[in-house]
């Protein structure tokens, strides 16, 4: 049985032609990018109208964020691996790449949670600054939005052990695929706005 | 032609990904761009043009992941323009308060 008519057997005809769940899934991502776009603009707004510090040059650490931006944009193509395991029937091949997945993205959280801490104790803090606010609101929504993911990670990869994540059932992990994707590329914005353009 | 197989011709289209071997090729040319962001971070002869540059780069990495991880490249282009029209607006929401409170 092919993908697509595996996929098909699991969901009604509509009238794009088109699975709805992916439809409406497209249309959550287009409302994440104006949240996250409100968050940026913030951001922005407020760039370098701090009376008292710390300052992103103060206190920024470029190496480190980048080693981080790095091990999630891998985290992408681990996703996207499961993803073509999965689609193939492959089902050592999703377990394995779901689980790579869902540990990257905790050495990115674990890493965020190094950077903020060190960011805490050398004076930024969420009521500090106009700076400390907006970028504790901006990355710390984004570090939630990955720990969600994680989470849904780890839940497809217990559906895999247990068998319950046929070749059928694709279009679960692409979904869950589409939001890490995104969370991806909304680290790519912040770490070129935040961290490279100071 | 009826519904059912109207909705296999679409999921016949929408699955029709790359392979493995294009992820990874994907997978560097990202990495690639991550480290000549960072090198144009570091070389001080790129501060006047750095902003343009990196926003460059970094819209060349977002479109990647969004065309060929996400599959946008490949899928219905109702998808794309579901996502374009937030990307859009959002854009637009941060034009508009960076000129609002006179960063240009």
């Amino acid at each position: 049985m092919t993908v697509a008519a595996a996929t098909a057997e699991l969901h009604p005809p509509t009238s794009t032609g088109l699975n709805s769940r992916k439809m409406l899934f497209w249309a959550f991502l287009g409302s994440e990018c104006m949240f996250f776009g409100s968050l940026i603009a913030t951001y922005l707004v407020y760039r370098g109208r701090d009376q008292v510090g710390p300052h992103p040059h103060d206190i920024l650490n470029i190496p480190f964020t980048s080693v981080s931006a790095f091990v999630l944009l891998m985290s992408s193509l681990t996703m996207v691996l499961a993803l073509a395991a999965v689609q193939r029937g492959n089902a050592r091949g999703t377990k394995i790449w779901l689980a790579a997945t869902a540990l990257l993205g905790m050495t990115f959280i674990a890493g965020q949670c190094f950077e903020f801490t060190h960011f805490y104790y050398d004076g930024l803090k969420l009521q500090g600054n106009l700076f400390g606010a907006t970028f504790f609101v901006l990355t710390g929504f984004h570090g939630t939005h990955v720990t969600v993911g994680v989470i849904w990670l780890w839940s497809l990869w217990t559906m895999a052990m247990k068998g319950k994540l046929p070749q059928a059932r694709a279009l679960d992990v692409e979904i869950a695929g589409l939001y890490w994707h995104f969370v991806d590329v909304v680290w790519v914005a912040i770490f070129t706005l935040v961290y490279l353009i100071q | 032609m009826d519904a059912p197989h109207a909705t296999d011709t679409a999921h016949a289209v929408e699955h029709a990904h790359p392979g493995a071997r294009e992820y990874i090729v994907i997978a560097i040319i990202l990495t690639v761009i991550t480290a000549v962001e960072v090198a144009v971070f570091y070389i001080p002869a790129m501060k006047p043009m750095m902003v343009p540059v990196l926003l460059t780069l970094s819209a060349v990495k977002f479109s990647m992941v969004a065309l060929f991880y996400m599959h946008l490249k490949f899928d219905n282009r109702l998808f794309t323009w579901l996502f374009v029209i937030g990307i859009v607006l959002a854009t637009f929401v941060i034009l508009a308060l960076l000129k609002l409170f006179g960063h240009w």
